[in-house]
C-alpha cells in the first residue's frame, strides 16, 4: 500500500480521495524473462515466416517488441489503485494523445475486475524517471505493452479484495462472484469494492489468471472513448485549457528559417509599451540533449495582445543551418547520395523507379505549447509530451535544477503523431519562466508552428526490380532521406545523451544506428520476392526532423506497393492475383481476399475511374485496402471509396481500430495526393492548413468500410500506425490505373498556388 | 480600452477589451472558457467555432466589438444541464471524437447547419470545412445524420 499524491497540478486536482494503490509485481516477471514478449502463441506463419533473403529482421523483433522489452523491468512500478469510492484509477505511463490507448487500457481492466468502464480512469502519469523506458508513447507499442501486464494486475487486484470479503465473511472466495464492482456472497451478501479496499491493502498478494478470451464481455466489444462526454461538453482540458495561477499567454516568433537566429530586436521598448505586455524575451540558442528553438518570446495578458505584439517585433534575423536550401537543391543532394542499384542480369524483365517525398509535417491540430514554472529552486512543467522523462531531465539541466526537484505533468493532447516525441515548447517556455520569473503558457503560432515543426525527413527512392524465368528474382530498393533526429532516445536521459553524443553535432553515430535501427525493426516486405533489400541512407542536415506516424515505412511500402503492380502488369497478371502467389503470410493473404471480396476487385469502373489496391504488415499487425478513385481530372484526383481489412491479432477495442483506420486513410489521401511542403531559402513556405492541404471531409470518401479480422489466439499488434500504408499504396496504384501515369512524384495533386506570408513574420489576424 | 456588454451561454457578462481583440481570446483568457480552441488564428481550421445568435463565426476572426448586444454560445452552453444537444448526443452514440481537439469546433459546425436544414444534402455537409487532423469525417458525417433523424 503506499498513498499517493494528487495529480495534476494547482487548480485542478483530481479532487477524490484514493487511498491504496496496488503495485503488482508478479506478472512482469513472466513477460520480462523472454525475448518473445507477447504471451499468445501466434496463429499462423509469423513464428516461421518464408524466410527472405537475406533475413527480414521485423519478422522476428520489431521496434515494437524493444519497447515492450525495454519497458518490462519497470511495469512493477506502475500503478493500479481502488479508491474508497469504488472508482478504479490507473496511472497510464503514456500520453493520451487521441489514439485511445486510455480507453483500450481501461476495457482491460473492466474486464478483469468486473467493474463498469465509468468507474474506471485512466490518466496520464505524471513524468515518473524510475519508470526508466517505460514512458514513451510510441512505435505504435502502447497497447502491445500492456497488455501481457495489465489484465493479470487487474486480476490479481480483483482476487485481493474477493479474498478479503471472503475473510470477512468466513466463506471460501472461491465462492464469491463479482458484478458491477460488487462482490457477492451465496447467501446474497454483498460489498462494495470500495467498502473493502481498506481491508483488502492488508492481504497476501493472491496470483490470479486472466480471463479466458471466450468470456470476455468488454474487450472486443465496439466501446466509446473514456473522455467523449467531457469532449462532447468541453470539459475536456488540453494543455492551454488548464488553469494554472499566474500563468501567462507568451508566443514566440521564429526565424526567417530553419535553424536561424536573433541578431537584434530594434524596438523593444515601443512593444514593451504596447497594451497587456508584461515582457520579451529573447531565447538564444543553447538546450541540453537537443536545440532549443530561437526566437523571440512575448509575454503579455492574452494571447491576442501577445500575438499583436510579436507581429509587430522589427527583429533583424540571421541565416540558418540551412540558408538557401530548397526541396529542388534537397532531392539533389538526396539522389546523389543513394549509392547505385546492381545492374540487372541480362535478358531479366526489369521495373525501375525513382520517387520523391517533399518534407511533411505531423501538425497536430493542438498547437505546440507548454506551460512551465520556473523557480530559484524547483520546476513544475504542463505539456503533452510522449518522452516526459527525458523531457523533466533536459529542462532541469537548462535549468540548472536537481531532477528530483522538477514535476513534469502528463496533459492530453491534441494529437501528436510522433511530433511531440520532443519537447522544444517546454525548453522555450522554461527558458522564458526563468527569465521574466513568471508562469510561462507557450503557445506556438499555427504559421511557426508548420515552419520550424520537426519535420517527416524529404526522400528520394531509388527502386529496381526484376523478374528471371517469370518469377520476381530481385527488388532493391535504396531510400537516401535527410537523417531522422532520434534523440529522444527511449524516453530518458541514456538513451537519449548516446544519440546526442558528441554534443551539437548535427549527426552523431549513435543517432545513425538507432535510425538504422529504427528502419530494420519497422519496415518489412510482406513478398517473397528473392533477393530483396531496402537500405537507408541517412543524409545530414542540420535542421528539425521526427518519427512522423510510420515515418520511414509509409514511404518505402509506398512505393514496394506501386513497384509491384507495375512487375504484375509488366507480367500481365492482375494485381490481387499477383499480390496473393507473392505475400509470405498468410495473414496478409487473408486481409487481402477479404477486402478483394467486400470491395468487388474488378468490377467495372466509369471512365476516369479505377480500384487499386495495397497490403502491408507493420507493428505485427496486417491490413489491406482497396480504395476507388475518381481521377478524370488527374490533377484533382479524389477517393470516391474504401474498404480496409485490419487483423491486429487480439482487438480490444472495434471504435478505435476503426478510427485509427480512418486516421490513417487520411494520412494516405493527405500524403499521396495533397500534402507536401515546399522549402525556399531553408524555410518551408507553408503557413496553415489552406496552404499544407490536410485532409478535409470534402476529400474523406463517404464510402468507407472497415472489416476487423476476428480474434483467432495472435498477440495484439499495434494500431497506431499500420493504417496508413495500404491505402496509400492503394491511392497510389488506382491512379496510375485510371491515368495511366506513374505515380513517381508526391503529393500526385497539383497544388494550389498561395501567397505565403514573409519569411520570419507571422500573419495578421484576420479581423 | 472600452467595456463590451453580451451574453455567454445564457449568462450576462462585460468585458474590457481593446475593440479589435478576437472573441476567443476575450473568451478563453477574460472569461476562462476554454471549449474553442485555437488551432491557426487564420479562420482556416474552424477549431473556434461558436454561434453568435444562433450562426456560426469562427471566434479567432470575430472581433469582440462585433458582439455587443449579441447572444455567444460555446460548446459549453449548448446542453441543457445533464440533457445533451441531440448533436452532442449522436456523437457520443457513434464515438465520433478522437483526441477531441476540433470536435467542439465540429459539432458547432453541426449545430449551425441543423439549424439551416434538418435535411442537409451531402455537399452540404462537404462544405463543413473545421479540420479534422484525427480524421473523424467518416462519423461526423454519420453523426450529423442521426442527429437530423432526431429533431425532424
Ligand atoms: S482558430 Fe479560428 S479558424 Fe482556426
Ligand atoms: S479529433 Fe483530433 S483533431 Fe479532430
Amino acid at each position: 500500500m503506499d498513498a499517493m499524491g494528487e495529480g495534476g497540478g494547482p487548480g485542478f486536482s483530481i479532487g477524490r480521495r484514493r487511498l491504496l494503490t496496488y503495485a503488482l509485481s508478479s506478472p512482469v516477471v513472466t513477460i520480462a524473462a523472454g525475448f518473445g514478449v507477447n504471451l499468445a502463441t501466434p496463429s499462423s506463419a509469423v513464428a516461421a515466416p518464408t524466410p527472405l533473403m537475406p533475413a527480414d529482421s521485423v519478422d522476428y523483433y520489431d521496434v515494437g517488441d524493444s519497447i515492450v522489452q525495454f519497458a518490462a523491468p519497470t511495469m512493477p512500478l506502475v500503478k493500479l489503485s481502488v479508491g474508497t469510492d469504488g472508482k478504479v484509477t490507473l496511472e497510464m505511463p503514456r500520453l493520451e494523445n487521441g489514439q485511445g490507448i486510455a480507453t483500450a487500457l481501461g476495457m482491460m481492466i473492466a474486464e478483469e475486475m468486473d467493474v463498469p468502464l465509468s468507474d474506471v480512469i485512466v490518466h496520464s502519469a505524471d513524468a515518473q524517471p524510475e519508470l526508466r523506458y517505460n514512458q514513451i508513447t510510441g512505435g505504435s507499442s502502447s497497447v502491445r505493452c500492456f497488455d501481457p501486464v495489465l489484465p493479470v494486475m487487474a486480476a490479481e487486484a480483483r482476487a485481493r479484495l474477493v479474498a478479503y470479503a471472503a475473510q470477512q465473511w468466513a466463506l471460501d472466495p472461491s465462492t464469491l462472484r463479482v458484478e458491477a464492482g460488487v462482490v457477492i456472497a451465496p447467501d446474497g451478501r454483498s460489498a462494495t469494492y470500495g467498502s473493502l479496499t481498506v481491508g483488502a491493502a492488508t492481504m497476501p498478494l493472491p496470483s490470479a489468471q486472466p480471463k479466458d478470451p471466450s468470456q470476455y464481455t468488454v474487450i472486443g466489444r465496439f466501446t466509446g472513448r473514456l473522455d467523449a462526454r467531457d469532449i462532447v461538453t468541453g470539459r475536456k482540458k488540453f494543455t492551454m485549457d488548464l488553469a494554472v495561477p499566474n500563468a501567462k499567454p507568451t508566443m514566440l516568433r521564429m526565424p526567417s528559417q530553419i535553424r536561424g537566429q536573433v541578431i537584434s530586436v530594434n524596438n523593444v521598448a515601443a512593444v514593451k509599451a504596447m497594451p497587456g505586455v508584461i515582457d520579451v524575451v529573447v531565447v538564444p540558442p543553447g538546450g541540453a540533449i537537443v536545440p532549443r528553438q530561437v526566437g523571440v518570446a512575448v509575454m503579455a495578458d492574452t494571447f491576442g495582445q501577445a500575438w499583436d505584439a510579436c507581429r509587430a517585433l522589427d527583429i533583424t534575423w540571421g541565416d540558418g543551418t540551412n540558408k538557401g536550401q530548397s526541396n529542388e537543391s534537397i532531392f539533389a543532394a538526396l539522389r546523389a547520395a543513394n549509392p547505385p542499384l546492381a545492374a540487372p542480369p541480362s535478358g531479366a524483365l526489369t521495373i525501375d523507379g525513382e520517387f520523391e517525398f517533399p518534407p511533411a509535417t505531423a501538425c497536430p491540430l493542438e498547437v505546440e505549447c507548454a506551460i512551465v514554472d520556473a523557480r530559484a529552486d524547483s520546476a513544475e512543467i504542463w505539456a503533452g509530451m510522449q518522452t516526459p522523462i527525458v523531457a523533466l531531465q533536459a529542462t532541469a539541466a537548462d535549468l540548472g535544477l536537481p531532477e528530483d526537484s522538477v514535476k513534469a505533468h502528463v496533459i492530453p493532447s491534441g494529437g501528436a503523431f510522433g511530433r511531440r516525441l520532443f519537447w522544444d515548447p517546454v525548453q522555450v517556455a522554461a527558458y522564458v519562466s526563468k527569465a521574466t520569473g513568471r508562469v510561462c503558457k507557450l503557445m506556438y503560432h499555427r504559421s511557426d508552428d508548420i515552419r520550424h515543426t520537426r519535420l517527416r525527413p524529404p526522400q528520394v527512392h531509388n527502386v529496381r526490380a526484376t523478374v528471371i524465368g517469370g518469377t520476381v528474382a530481385t527488388y532493391e530498393q535504396h531510400i537516401a532521406a535527410i537523417r531522422l533526429d532520434a534523440r529522444h532516445g527511449y524516453g530518458e536521459k541514456g538513451t537519449a545523451e548516446t544519440g546526442a553524443f558528441p554534443e551539437g553535432m548535427p549527426q552523431t553515430f549513435a543517432n545513425m544506428n538507432y535510425e538504422q535501427f529504427f528502419f530494420k525493426t519497422m519496415v518489412a516486405s510482406p513478398y517473397n520476392y528473392g533477393f530483396s533489400t531496402k537500405l537507408l541512407t541517412p543524409v545530414t542536415f542540420d535542421w528539425n526532423t521526427v518519427s512522423y506516424r510510420s515515418v520511414h515505412i509509409q514511404p518505402a511500402r509506398l512505393v514496394e506497393e506501386i513497384i509491384t503492380d507495375e512487375i504484375a502488369r509488366a507480367m500481365g497478371i492482375d494485381p490481387v492475383a499477383f499480390r496473393l502467389e507473392y505475400l509470405r503470410l498468410p495473414r496478409a493473404r487473408a486481409v487481402l481476399q477479404r477486402v478483394a471480396g467486400a470491395a468487388q476487385w474488378g468490377k467495372a469502373m466509369p471512365a476516369g475511374f479505377a480500384q487499386g489496391v495495397g497490403v502491408h504488415q507493420e507493428s505485427r499487425s496486417f491490413t489491406a485496402c482497396i480504395v476507388e478513385l475518381d481521377a478524370r481530372d488527374p490533377l484533382h484526383a479524389k477517393v470516391v471509396r474504401a474498404t480496409i481489412a485490419i487483423d491486429v491479432g487480439k482487438p480490444i477495442n472495434p471504435s478505435g481500430i476503426e478510427q485509427q483506420c480512418h486516421g490513417g486513410l487520411a494520412e494516405a489521401i493527405s500524403l499521396v495526393l495533397n500534402a507536401g511542403l515546399t522549402i525556399k531559402d531553408g524555410l518551408p513556405q507553408e503557413g496553415s492548413y489552406s496552404q499544407y492541404h490536410w485532409a478535409r471531409m470534402i476529400d474523406f470518401p463517404k464510402a468507407v468500410e472497415v472489416i476487423i479480422m476476428p480474434n483467432i489466439g495472435d498477440p495484439v499488434g499495434g494500431m497506431g500506425e499500420p493504417g496508413m500504408s495500404a491505402p496509400s499504396g492503394a491511392i497510389a496504384n488506382a491512379y496510375a490505373r485510371a491515368t495511366g501515369i506513374k505515380p513517381r512524384k508526391f503529393p500526385l495533386n497539383a497544388r494550389d498556388p498561395f501567397v505565403a506570408t514573409p519569411a520570419g513574420q507571422l500573419p495578421a489576424p484576420p479581423l | 480600452m472600452p467595456t463590451y456588454s453580451f451574453k455567454v451561454n445564457g449568462k450576462a457578462v462585460k468585458v474590457t477589451a481593446p475593440a479589435g481583440m478576437a472573441l476567443l481570446w476575450v473568451l478563453r483568457d477574460k472569461l476562462g472558457i476554454t471549449g474553442p480552441k485555437y488551432g491557426c488564428g487564420m479562420n482556416v481550421c474552424k477549431a473556434c467555432t461558436c454561434l453568435v445568435n444562433g450562426s456560426a463565426v469562427t471566434a479567432c476572426s470575430t472581433p469582440v466589438s462585433s458582439v455587443q448586444g449579441q447572444e455567444v454560445t460555446t460548446i459549453e452552453g449548448l446542453a441543457n444541464g445533464d440533457t445533451l444537444h441531440p448533436v452532442q448526443q449522436a456523437w457520443l452514440d457513434l464515438d465520433v471524437a478522437q483526441c477531441g481537439f476540433c470536435q467542439a469546433g465540429q459539432i458547432m459546425a453541426a449545430v449551425d447547419l441543423l439549424s439551416r436544414t434538418r435535411n442537409p444534402t451531402d455537399a452540404d455537409i462537404d462544405a463543413i470545412e473545421n479540420v479534422c487532423r484525427c480524421a473523424t469525417y467518416g462519423r461526423i458525417r454519420a453523426a450529423i445524420r442521426a442527429a437530423a433523424q432526431k429533431m425532424s
